[in-house]
């Protein structure tokens, strides 16, 4: 959809801001540009509508050169989102949103219905469409942005840091509800942080560059994080590289180790067996629609006949199929015996996640 | 009149300090006349210098280069003594009211432009990256994004040349304009202090009032700038 191809940028001033760049971004895809300051990401975007000139190279935009189309014509079918939305200070929310339908000559009717549909699209409360930015919190500030960037449905977003003059709680938030967004829309999107955790969280693919435009490595997050490069990639994904990828991985994505269990009928003894067959001092205790009844340690059972009367302990954490394996790892660290027990959507349980399985996922 | 009457009158000065009632009823239609042309001896220069401003400042925004010697040169015409520049002109212009317009416009020029400038060159980065991206172009940028996002400084530099002028028409009476400032002459000849008491106070409340309309006018405009919570 967007195809840079040897693209340079040199300011007057002789910086070299972009080198012999070749990037892909495949229709529908988010890729994000992600490096140190002052690596070139903003110009990369801003190249892409044209707001800064490519000293040479050639780029396309959607199978179209798009050094050869004007400008703003270029621009109509590219939404641009920065900080704090850049937007307008002397429009209402609906003014500001409405701004490219009405350029284009849309009715008032038409673009403020837009805007409603927009504001929805976007979980802006209908009673902020007549305010002024500066009446909004940073994150509706933000939403507004997005909405004014998606109000003729271009097929290409481009958004530059958009989500840093938020605080990390807002963040996270506006991160999720841009996938979700994402997800209905479709858009192309070029998307510039230099947080990497919001790169992994973002991308589809990810584009890592170094000072002076250089790109080091363009993978999916979890190649990028598998095979980093070279030193340079690898030190930028930090020393959490481990739980980066996991957290990448859903629990469903590796097969869950049955565990030693038994029935809430079995004595104290079986227990004992099932137990010694695992390698375990401890058994996990269903009942016979296989719900967890709870845990225990072979020890505390003493020669009890029948398990289920016993008052057993409880997992503190589950995870269940949709969580990461992060969110796995984390109940794992947290269990007095080192597993994450896995329960399925009615509770069932479904056997254990262990520090071996995790292990084999990370060395593969 | 002629100048010699001057040591005369100086001599006679701050005899009847009282308001004389009387003659302002008397000249009601007179003092009337004079604000009328007080007014504007004052709107016509500072719309013409708007004007003016307006048009160098919109060049001194799209090519930088000529903001410096732009100031510079407004700056220079500021320096230059008003009574001289009203007599300067009367080889020219006679005693038309022109003799007094021409001065006074050139005297708005350094502080509309500045404030005409500064105005737009205080429009956010992000603001203007935004329109750019948005495809506003040419005269739609400037009307739509950054002359309201100007208005709040252009309306200052408005309103101190407004002020300003009001200060200043009153010099021009010595070149046969003046508006409330032929009030003074008469004040000052005549050794008879009630015109110059109501020169005096009809001109501060012509500022005062010009400065609170043209707030009012500005607040209308950019209601934004109001902070509504
Ligand atoms: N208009 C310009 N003229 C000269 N140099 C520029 C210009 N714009 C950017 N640069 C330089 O080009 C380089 C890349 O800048 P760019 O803004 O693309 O970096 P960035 O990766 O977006 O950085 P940040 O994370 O700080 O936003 C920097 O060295 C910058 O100083
Ligand atoms: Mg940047």
């Amino acid at each position: 959809m967007i195809t840079f191809e040897q693209v340079t940028k040199r300011f007057p001033d002789g910086t070299t801001a972009v080198t012999e760049l070749d990037l892909d971004v495949p229709e529908g895809e988010v890729v994000v540009l992600v490096g140190p300051s002052g690596c070139g990401k903003t110009t990369t975007l801003r190249m892409v509508n044209r707001m800064v000139e490519p000293t040479s190279g050639r780029l396309f935009v959607d199978g179209r050169d798009a050094l050869r189309i004007a400008p703003h014509e270029l621009r109509r079918g590219i939404g641009y989102v920065i900080q704090a939305g850049g937007l307008f200070p002397h429009r209402t929310v609906t003014d500001n949103i409405t701004t490219v339908p009405r350029l284009l000559g849309w009715e008032r009717e038409r673009a403020t219905r837009r805007a409603r549909e927009l504001m929805e699209l976007v979980g802006l409360d209908a009673v902020v469409a007549d305010r002024y930015p500066h009446q909004l919190s940073g994150g509706q500030q933000q939403r507004v942005g997005v909405a004014r960037a998606l109000a003729v449905d271009p097929p290409i977003l481009l958004m530059d840091e958009p989500f840093g003059a938020v605080d990390p709680i807002v963040r996270a938030r506006l991160q999720q509800e841009m996938l979700r967004l994402q997800a209905e829309v479709r858009k192309t999107i070029v998307f510039v942080t230099h947080d990497i955790d919001e790169a992994i969280a973002m991308g589809d693919r990810i584009a890592i560059l170094n000072v002076g435009g250089v790109l080091e490595q363009f993978a999916t997050p979890a190649e990028l994080l598998a095979k980093p490069a070279n030193a340079f990639v690898a030190d930028f994904l930090g020393e959490e590289r481990g739980l980066k990828r996991l957290s990448l991985r859903k629990v469903s994505e590796v097969t869950a180790d049955p565990g030693p269990v038994v029935g809430a009928d079995a004595s104290a003894a079986d227990a004992g067996r099932v137990a010694a067959e695992h390698g375990t001092d401890w058994v996990v205790v269903v009942d016979d629609d296989r719900h967890l009844v709870g845990w225990a340690t072979v020890d505390e059972l003493g020669d009890a006949a029948r398990l289920g009367e016993l008052d057993l302990q409880q997992p503190r954490l589950f995870v269940y199929a949709e969580n990461s394996l992060r969110a796995a790892l984390n109940a794992m660290v947290s269990s007095r015996v080192g597993v994450a027990v896995r329960l399925g959507p009615q509770g069932t349980y479904e056997g254990v996640v262990t520090h071996e399985i995790l292990s084999a996922e990370l060395l593969r | 009149m002629s100048l010699s009457a001057v040591p005369t009158v100086t001599a006679q000065a701050g005899g009847q300090p009282g308001v004389d009632w009387a003659w302002i009823e008397r000249n009601a239609g007179y003092i009337g006349e004079q604000f009328v042309e007080h007014l504007l001896l004052t709107s016509i220069p500072v719309a013409l210098g708007f004007v003016i401003a307006s048009a160098l400042g919109l060049a001194a925004v799209r090519w930088p280069v000529l903001y410096g010697p732009l100031l510079s040169v407004t700056g220079l015409l500021f320096t230059i003594p008003s009574l001289a520049l009203f007599v300067l002109l009367i080889a020219f212009t006679g005693l038309t009211i022109w003799t007094a317009v021409i001065p006074l416009t050139v005297y708005t020029l350094l502080i509309l432009l500045r404030n005409i400038v500064e105005g737009f060159r205080g429009v956010p980065a992000a603001v203007r990256d935004a329109a750019t991206a948005m495809g506003f172009r040419g005269v739609r940028r400037i009307l739509h994004v950054e002359l309201p996002l100007a208005l709040p400084v252009v309306f200052a530099g408005i309103r101190i040349a407004t002020v300003t002028t009001i200060g200043l028409v009153t010099v021009s009476s010595l070149v046969g304009q003046g508006g409330l400032g032929q009030l003074f002459l008469d004040g000052f000849y005549r050794s008879f202090p009630t015109p110059l008491y109501v020169g005096l106070v009809l001109s501060v409340a012509l500022a005062v009032t010009a400065d609170l309309l043209l707030l009012a006018l500005q607040r209308a405009l950019t209601p934004w700038t109001r902070t509504v919570s």
